[in-house]
């Protein structure tokens, strides 16, 4: 579809995160340290405002608009609805942890939403230039965030090591961008569609760029062997922005692939089919072996992350509508249970005492049942274990390689991921079977013990009743 | 009467959510009392199966059809035949057994123990009923948490180690089945098990399915060489948990074998049957070998059950040798009802035999066979009991264990003399382990000061034994209704498998 008038409206939500951005921004800098509760509160204003804004113009009509370098699709419509609903849990579960550990200042705040906006431009990207700047407006971002806790040494490392490896990997995506550009003429998304299937392009150059576009890809994916970045990042950076960076970006970077991938280069699929089966079946591989080696649970959810970001390239890779509509949904219960995973962290752990081992979590079972039984939900699910709804996630993507015939690569998966039940199952065990170490009760805030539950109780009933949720993946890409 | 009503899931989700309220109501003096309600109205809702159930017939009754993810065209289809009918009410007498049993013996987390076996048998319940492959499988997984937690939880010393072994064996087997659901489902565009039944195959088709059914259900039944993670299991299990892993977990195995890998690999079963059948024969002779020297109470069950269990996955795969040699295949009828009958009268042995050690366990905290002697003394009644089982659990005529293992050998012989033969050892092997150890526990002189002290069984006990006695000896004297009610479901099976999908 071809618009003569820009139509401002399709960027609404992203106006509004700009402008609530901009009064956070002053806000914090006029209030100094007084300001990060009312920034805190502006930022989920802005949450819920910029969910209401998106929820309101689904139903509306959708399509190109700014020279055709943005689009509003179903795709981006849902995609954006899940991030800004997940980031209300996420900013709501920063609170307690980083007021505990005299981190809560603005600035948290700031970056939250301009990341946020990042992840936006992503999603509704449809040119090379419009993605690379949502990504970087987005990895700034994160860098920064992570480097917020400027006297731990960890924290320091972690953020250094992630701003060389992501700038590294911007440079690679961008680089691939100009060679595509070169072959076709064009940066729109559309426009090297269009190159594409009118054909006469040189096939070995255009390959080439591919390369760079996917290997930019995996990396923010951390997809194995772009994954190093990943459990340094996971472990050093303080839980909160953990949290942050483990769940929303990575829907952004789902997006970012679905938009390279399937709207751009749908027609050379063969190529990059081939790049997508190694770096899925090494992920696999590598996420769930390594992380048995873990005893640090964020790191081990590091490599968890690195088998499911393996997980959600098996439904792209099978390169069919339900393939995509399957890994759309695997990247959102992904970002479901990994918000409830981190939350329960951020529940267990209070002043000094960071409940990051999985050791810390002993005797669970007997200090809180109730927790326990969230956090036994959220493992069962990571795991694929049904009722819960890491199972249906497993059993789309699977089914969607099964029907491209790619055997061999889901029995990987399958025997892989019986090889991940281990490690969750340590932290069950831990959690149920072992005795407390200590009598020391939870401390978090009412507001957070309910979110908590309500969003492990969601896996859950998600996996009872997956069938809507399936249903609106399947008309993104129907 | 209870057509109208949608009742199998009321048996499925009463258990379930029952098993819920118990949880949340956490431990108090109505615990165990509810659980009691909550499983025996299973039972009764279960026994209107019963009832209502037109033998003449094998088609599918009690049917519930409603979707459920539509986008993959999942339903909650439920239904049952000839094959699933009993193994329900067996799963809902076991669970009443498992309650009464764990009435005085669970004193940590009873909310939690009671809820986790009454979820079980939800499950379990579910996965006899489902007739939707993904519902199935959602079940058959979904049933190994709670008795991951069971073993876990209230296990014994080694429990954490026998509850993860448990849990990935079966685990690890059973996502090959879900790779060959996910493929018929490429095949037939649905997830209806009973359209699974009617697809033709290609020979490489059907051989990988078997394979990976066969995987995942070894598992569960178990078969050699995957059984080792049975004895293990069963030693560190409450008794609830055993009586539980031996009634109705290994059977699932049992009939996943009858519902997946005949009807849909025929022709594969047909190419393989001699693995599967000398499978179950080295089940049959080395495992009861095994069983003979164990020291562990437990551990001698646990090997027994295995030894057990090759007769059923032998009388369900040895039809292609009859039919091979007869032309009738009324021999064929005689294997596969040997074997649902064996898996029946299984459950409810194997139940009444952990419940016997689980007695002596309550009372001395040892299984070592060693430190048993002269319980007779101390404890006839109980002694009159376990002296039964263990004959039962021999083979002994009147008695339920006969009537399987006797149908299972008699159809062995139409198929080759050898298979009957060693079947046969059985007899003297079943006997041989199940007796020694009853001579060595029961009888002689009372051995040490801790078995002078024993007290005999109080009512509680009494009961709950003497009602499985009860069942065992009217299956033994009289199996003709249980057989009755899979004779349609076994002729129809029979007449599937008997036709080539190639």
């Amino acid at each position: 579809m071809m618009f003569e008038v820009i139509n401002m409206s399709f960027a609404l939500p992203e106006m509004f995160l700009l402008g609530m951005a901009g009064v956070i921004l002053m806000v914090v800098a006029f209030m100094g340290q007084k300001g990060a509760g009312a920034a805190y509160w502006l930022s989920q204003v802005t949450m819920i405002g910029t969910a209401y804004i998106v929820y309101d113009s689904v139903t509306g009509m959708g399509g190109l608009t700014f020279s055709d370098s943005y689009i509003k699709d179903t795709l981006s419509d849902v995609l954006k609805l899940t991030v800004s609903i997940v980031n209300v849990a996420v900013l709501l579960y920063s609170v307690s942890y980083l007021k505990a550990r005299e981190l809560f200042k603005g600035e948290y705040y700031v970056l939250a939403v301009f990341s946020t906006l990042g992840m936006f431009v992503m999603i509704s990207a449809h040119h090379f230039l419009t993605l690379y700047l949502g990504l970087e407006l987005m990895s700034l971002c994160l860098y920064a965030m992570v480097a917020m806790h400027r006297d731990s040494g960890v924290a320091t490392e972690a953020a250094m090591k992630y701003f060389i490896l992501g700038a590294l990997a911007s440079g690679m995506l961008l680089y691939g961008m100009s060679i595509i550009y070169g072959v076709t003429g064009s940066l729109s998304l559309s426009g090297v569609s269009e190159a594409i299937q009118t054909g006469g392009l040189n096939d070995t150059v255009m390959s080439f760029g591919l390369v760079f576009l996917v290997i930019g890809v995996a990396f923010k994916l951390g997809a194995v062997p772009f994954h190093m970045w990943l459990p340094d990042v996971y472990h050093g950076a303080p839980t909160a922005v953990t949290l942050f960076i483990a769940t929303t970006p990575k829907i952004a970077a789902f997006a970012m692939m679905i938009r390279l991938l399937v709207d751009g280069l749908a027609d050379i699929q063969q190529y990059w089919q081939d790049m997508l089966i190694m770096l899925s079946v090494l992920s696999i591989i590598v996420g769930n072996i390594v992380a048995i080696a873990q005893t640090n649970l964020k790191r081990m959810l590091a490599y968890s992350t690195i088998s499911h970001v393996g997980f959600i390239l098996l439904g792209v890779l099978s390169a069919n509508s339900e393939g995509y509509a399957a890994s759309m949904f695997y990247a959102i219960t992904y970002t479901i249970m990994t918000l409830a995973a981190f939350g329960m962290i951020i529940l267990m752990s209070r002043r000094g005492f960071e409940a990051e081992n999985i050791e810390d979590f002993k005797g669970l079972g007997k200090k809180s049942p109730w927790y326990a039984l969230m956090m036994l939900i959220v493992m069962f699910s990571m795991a694929g274990i049904p009722p819960m709804v890491g199972f249906y996630a497993k059993l789309a993507v699977i089914k969607s390689i099964i029907d491209v015939e790619l055997m061999s690569v889901a029995i990987v998966a399958v025997l892989m991921s019986v090889i991940g039940a281990f490690y969750y199952l340590r932290v069950i065990k831990v959690m149920i079977f072992d005795e407390p170490a200590d009598t020391e009760v939870l401390h978090a805030p009412a507001d957070m013990r309910v979110v908590v539950s309500a969003n492990a109780l969601g896996v859950l009933a998600l996996g009872l009743f997956p069938g809507s949720l399936m249903a609106i993946c399947a008309t993104v890409f129907s | 009467m209870f057509v109208d009503y949608p009742l199998l899931s009321l048996v499925i989700w009463l258990p379930i959510l029952g098993g819920f309220a118990i949880l949340f109501n956490g431990d108090n003096a109505m615990t165990r009392p509810l659980s009691l309600i909550v499983s025996l109205l299973t039972l009764v809702l279960s026994i209107g199966l019963y009832i209502d159930f037109d033998m003449s017939t094998h088609e599918m009754q009690f049917v519930e059809h409603m979707p459920w993810v539509p986008v993959f065209d999942i339903n909650y289809y439920l239904g049952i035949d000839g094959f699933s009918m009993p193994l329900i009410i067996l799963t809902a007498f076991s669970t009443v057994i498992v309650v009464i049993a764990g009435w005085e013996v669970i004193q940590d987390r009873v909310a939690q123990y009671m809820a986790a076996f009454l979820v079980m048998e939800g499950l379990m319940i579910a996965v006899f009923a489902a007739l939707d492959a993904i519902l199935f499988y959602v079940f058959f997984e979904a049933m190994l948490i709670p008795l991951f937690l069971v073993i876990g939880i209230w296990g014994g010393p080694n429990k954490v180690y026998a509850t993860i072994k448990f849990f990935l064996y079966t685990f690890f087997g059973s996502v090959f089945l879900l790779l060959s659901l996910l493929y018929l489902r490429h095949v037939t565009g649905s997830f209806d098990i009973l359209e699974y039944h009617q697809v033709s195959l290609s020979m490489t088709e059907q051989t990988w399915l078997l394979l990976a059914i066969l995987i995942a259900f070894a598992v569960k039944v178990p078969m050699w060489p995957v059984h080792t993670w049975l004895p293990d299991a069963h030693v560190e299990a409450p008794t609830g948990g055993s009586v539980i892993l031996a009634a109705i977990t290994l059977k699932i195995g049992g009939y996943g074998l009858l519902r997946f890998a005949l009807p849909i690999a025929p022709d594969a079963s047909m190419a393989l049957d001699w693995l599967v059948i000398s499978l179950s024969l080295i089940a049959i002779v080395y495992i009861g070998f095994v069983a003979l020297v164990q020291s562990d109470l437990k551990k001698l069950i646990a090997y027994s059950s295995i030894a057990h269990m090759g007769f059923v996955t032998m009388g369900i795969f040895i039809v292609f040798g009859i039919f091979a040699n007869s032309a009738t295949g009324s021999g064929a009828v005689l294997a596969v009802e040997g074997a649902m009958v064996q898996m029946i009268s299984h459950g409810f042995i194997a139940a009444a035999m952990f419940l016997c050690v689980g007695v002596l366990y309550d009372r001395m905290h040892t299984r070592e066979i060693a430190h048993y002697g002269g319980v007779i003394n101390t404890m006839p009644v109980f002694a009159g009991f376990s002296v039964f089982f263990a004959m039962a659990n021999a083979g002994l005529p009147g008695t339920s264990g006969f009537v399987g293992e006797f149908m299972v050998i008699l159809a062995a012989f139409q198929a080759n003399f050898w298979y009957a033969f060693l079947a046969a050892t059985t007899l003297i092997l079943g006997a041989a382990y199940s007796l020694w150890m009853i001579k060595r526990v029961v009888f002689g002189e009372v051995s040490n000061d801790n078995v002078a002290t024993l007290k005999d069984i109080n009512r509680r006990e009494f009961w709950m034994l003497a009602s499985l006695a009860i069942i065992v000896l009217v299956i033994g004297i009289w199996p003709a209704p249980l057989i009755e009610v899979m004779h349609s479901s076994v002729e129809h099976l029979l007449t599937q498998v008997s036709q080539s999908k190639l």
